[in-house]
């Protein structure tokens, strides 16, 4: 009967699907051409990468694997040798990375810039101001509410040093108008304009957010917000599997006048989103 | 349904079985659980041919005696011999025994034949034809497609029976078999006794029902109290029971 | 604000348009986590069915242990799997971070415990109803543990289907292990939270609706089997 059927060949059937599904390409081989990078929520969310690196790979056939988390635990990723290069935007991390050991050498990538976000009724009132440090004290007199990303991303080490400049301690007031998401840069923002907080966020994510509802930019150009990118190579001597090959390829291609050209053309809706600043190579 | 009785072995070859398990001797054997004695200092003998009826009133330690002839549980003292030897996994793999209510696989009533044969080692290529063999005994070859658990009651009873036959065994235990069961399916059950006790099965059987006994009884061992008071021939211990307690139960008296 | 109509219409435009790029997501799930539950199956099955028959000290431990892990927050399991398989952990050789296979790996261990606790009950009531049968029959250990799994099919179809349905919705552990990596790891779920986190109303409903629509069918695959069951009296 179909019972006896089934039971004999049920192991069959097993073995069957479970070796289909070895034969699919979900299974890594040794020969996969890539490398990983350990990046930052807000490179991803802007959309660079799905930008950038199909070019790459048409030039080179090396795949890249963007892994996204925050600047912090990127680092701390690419220490534990789980990635071939970083590249992150919280400088004075970078540096202390390549000095201890863990990379090989800090090239300058690009920059981008950070603004500050609100709602459109803006109830502290610093739409136009010039100054970052200036804006975050009103927002804090003002005690209108804040979202910060507070994940230890180079975002929010850049956030924290604008108030250490305004010389206000917001932790204070975490939980009443300064809300700390531990989130990403798009989970951050969701969160600003769900609950109608001012936000600190880079352009590219802002410029590529579809959720802005009725916010505005409403504090920008001031040079405290400038956002520099850095992009490493893990150090093969650490950890022997990483792919320096390929790791240096990609970095190199980044800092030629060809991927230079790459990141400033990448655009939305007519806007720029990263300025190549990258040292010329000799 | 059973004109005559139809056998996948003739009688000659069971015959020619050299180590019969019989006589099964059980010798000051006791039951204790916590302070009760449930099986109270038995020593018993039991021998072919004929059904052999153990009966009693309710809680008297019937279906506990079955079962530690059966092996299934261990007495706390005392010896269960068959053919002098001791009771083990072996010589119960050589028995069958149909409980009270039906335990029947989740599975046709074919199947749940040839699972127990494959349990009890028989080669798959046989395992179809006796199948088949015990369902025609039993009269339910019509049903060897059907899901043995929406059979009636009786058809359960009968498979289980079927099931238990077609493993050949030496001995056929069973623990009130047609307790719940309509006259019809009665009737059905008890001629397979016979039929089986014909071809050389010792069968022991548990009921407390005083006309099944006298139905099928060649002798009759009555318990009480976890004790055997008596161990007759059927037509003697009906006709002239030794003791107060096997004359009341007779009689149709409840006796405590 | 958010317009809930506008994103539920663009969502089935995209699904209706079999998106290519959501096809992959899904058929990555799907192969994820089929391939997961398959292997927790085998395990869940063998080591629910021997607890249940088998005594052996430590047992009930066991027991209990399994029961435990059956709430193993998905996270957790990813950040197990995750220590093991970083370059800086004991299994980093084998280079399966950020790939298919940690991410199957990681749902192996949240979905085993479901299936195998849930075998193991269901061959201990069974165990309850044949267990003075089987010994009757003489049938060894072994032979018990392959008639209790056979029997209880109906059961332990549910308890698969119940190991699946958690596996597909889990975020924690796929994201934790496999990077949400573009064309590459990124599952139902991952895609979910990145697209929400770019505002991507739309194509993050469209996931949820496809998401949805497993669990629906996951729920009335299991009305359909015990219907089935209890007309044939095989639950």
């Amino acid at each position: 009967m179909s019972a006896e059927f089934g039971r004999r060949n049920f192991l069959k059937f097993a073995l069957a699907a479970l070796s289909l599904v070895g034969l699919s390409p979900t299974v890594p081989r040794a020969d996969d051409n890539f490398i990983i990078v350990q990046s930052t929520t807000s490179t991803q969310n802007s959309g660079l990468f799905d930008h950038l690196l199909p070019l790459f790979t048409d030039k080179t056939g090396i795949e890249v694997r963007v892994v996204a988390v925050g600047t912090g635990q990127a680092l701390k990723n690419a220490e534990n040798g789980d990635g071939d290069v970083v590249l992150v935007h919280s400088q004075p991390d970078e540096e202390k990375f390549v000095a201890d050991g863990w990379g090989v050498k800090r090239y300058p990538v690009m920059y981008n810039d950070f603004i500050i976000v609100g709602p459109g009724a803006d109830p502290a009132k610093i739409a136009g101001l010039n100054q970052a440090p200036e804006a975050l004290k009103k927002i804090a007199e003002a005690k209108a509410p804040f979202a910060s990303r507070a994940d230890d991303s180079g975002t929010h080490k850049a956030e924290l040093k604008l108030w250490e400049q305004a010389g206000i301690d917001p932790k204070a007031s975490s939980g009443s108008w300064y809300l700390e998401t531990g989130s990403g840069m798009g989970a951050t923002l969701n969160t600003a304009v769900g609950k109608q907080a001012y936000a600190l966020t880079d352009r590219g994510t802002w410029l590529a957010f579809a959720n802005k509802g009725d916010f505005k930019v409403l504090v920008e150009g001031d040079d405290k917000l400038f956002n520099q990118y850095g992009v490493i190579l893990v150090n093969p001597t650490k950890h022997p599997n990483v792919k320096a090959k390929e790791g240096q390829a990609f970095i190199d291609w980044l800092v030629s006048p060809e991927g230079q050209a790459a990141i400033a053309s990448y655009t939305i809706d007519g806007q720029q989103l990263f300025f190549p600043n990258a040292r010329p190579q000799s | 349904m059973l004109d005559k009785p139809t056998s996948f072995m003739p009688p000659e070859e069971l015959a020619l079985t050299s180590d019969r398990l019989l006589p099964l001797e059980l010798k000051g054997l006791s039951l204790v659980a916590g302070r009760r004695r449930l099986i109270d200092g038995v020593d018993l003998s039991l021998e072919y041919p004929g059904i052999s009826v153990i009966m009693g009133p309710n809680g008297a330690g019937k279906s506990l005696l079955l079962r530690l002839m059966h092996g299934l549980m261990a007495p706390t003292k005392g010896d269960i011999l068959w053919a002098g030897i001791p009771m083990n996994g072996q010589i119960r793999r050589r028995q069958a025994m149909v409980f009270q209510k039906p335990v029947l696989f989740r599975r046709t009533a074919a199947a749940n034949i040839t699972h127990a044969l494959g349990l009890r080692g028989v080669v798959r290529s046989e395992r179809r034809p006796r199948a088949y063999q015990a369902l025609q005994l039993a009269g339910l070859e019509g049903r060897a497609s059907t899901p043995a658990r929406v059979l009636s009651g009786g058809e359960q009873q009968r498979l289980c029976l079927a099931r238990a036959l077609s493993l050949i065994p030496d001995v056929l235990f069973l623990d009130e078999p047609t307790a719940s069961l309509d006259p019809a399916s009665t009737l059905a059950i008890e001629r397979l006794l016979i039929d089986a006790q014909h071809r050389g099965i010792k069968v022991i059987v548990v009921t407390h029902d005083v006309g099944q006994a006298r139905r099928l009884a060649q002798d009759v061992i009555f318990l009480h109290h976890g004790k055997v008071i008596e161990h007759q021939p059927a037509p003697r211990f009906f006709r002239e029971p030794d003791s107060d307690v096997a004359r009341a139960f007779i009689a149709g008296g409840l006796v405590l | 604000m958010l317009d809930l109509s506008e994103a539920f219409r663009a969502a089935l435009r995209q699904i209706s348009l079999l998106d290519p790029q959501l096809i992959e997501i899904v058929g990555l799930s799907l192969k994820v986590t089929l391939t997961a539950v398959a292997i927790a199956t085998i395990i869940g099955f063998a080591l629910g069915g021997a607890l249940a028959v088998y005594r052996f000290p430590g047992r009930g431990a066991l027991a209990a242990v399994l029961n435990a892990l059956m709430g193993l927050p998905p996270v957790v399991a990813g950040l197990f799997v995750y220590l093991f398989l970083s370059n800086a952990g004991p299994l980093g050789v084998l280079q399966l971070l950020y790939t298919p296979l940690a991410m199957i790996i990681a749902q192996v261990i949240l979905i085993t415990p479901i299936i195998a606790a849930l075998t193991r009950q269901t061959c201990e009531d069974l165990l309850e109803e044949y267990r003075e049968q089987l010994r009757s029959l003489g049938a060894s250990s072994a032979a018990i543990v392959t008639t209790l799994l056979w029997d209880g099919r109906y059961r332990l179809v549910t308890a698969v289907l119940a190991g699946f349905g958690r596996a597909i919705a889990e975020v924690g552990a796929v994201m934790i292990v496999g990077g949400n990596i573009d064309h590459v790891t990124r599952t139902m779920t991952t895609a979910i939270a990145l697209e929400t986190s770019k505002g991507n109303i739309a194509l993050a409903l469209a996931l949820g609706m496809i998401l949805l629509a497993i669990a629906l069918a996951i729920n009335m695959a299991l009305m359909g089997i015990r219907r089935i069951a209890s007309h044939f009296a095989y639950a």
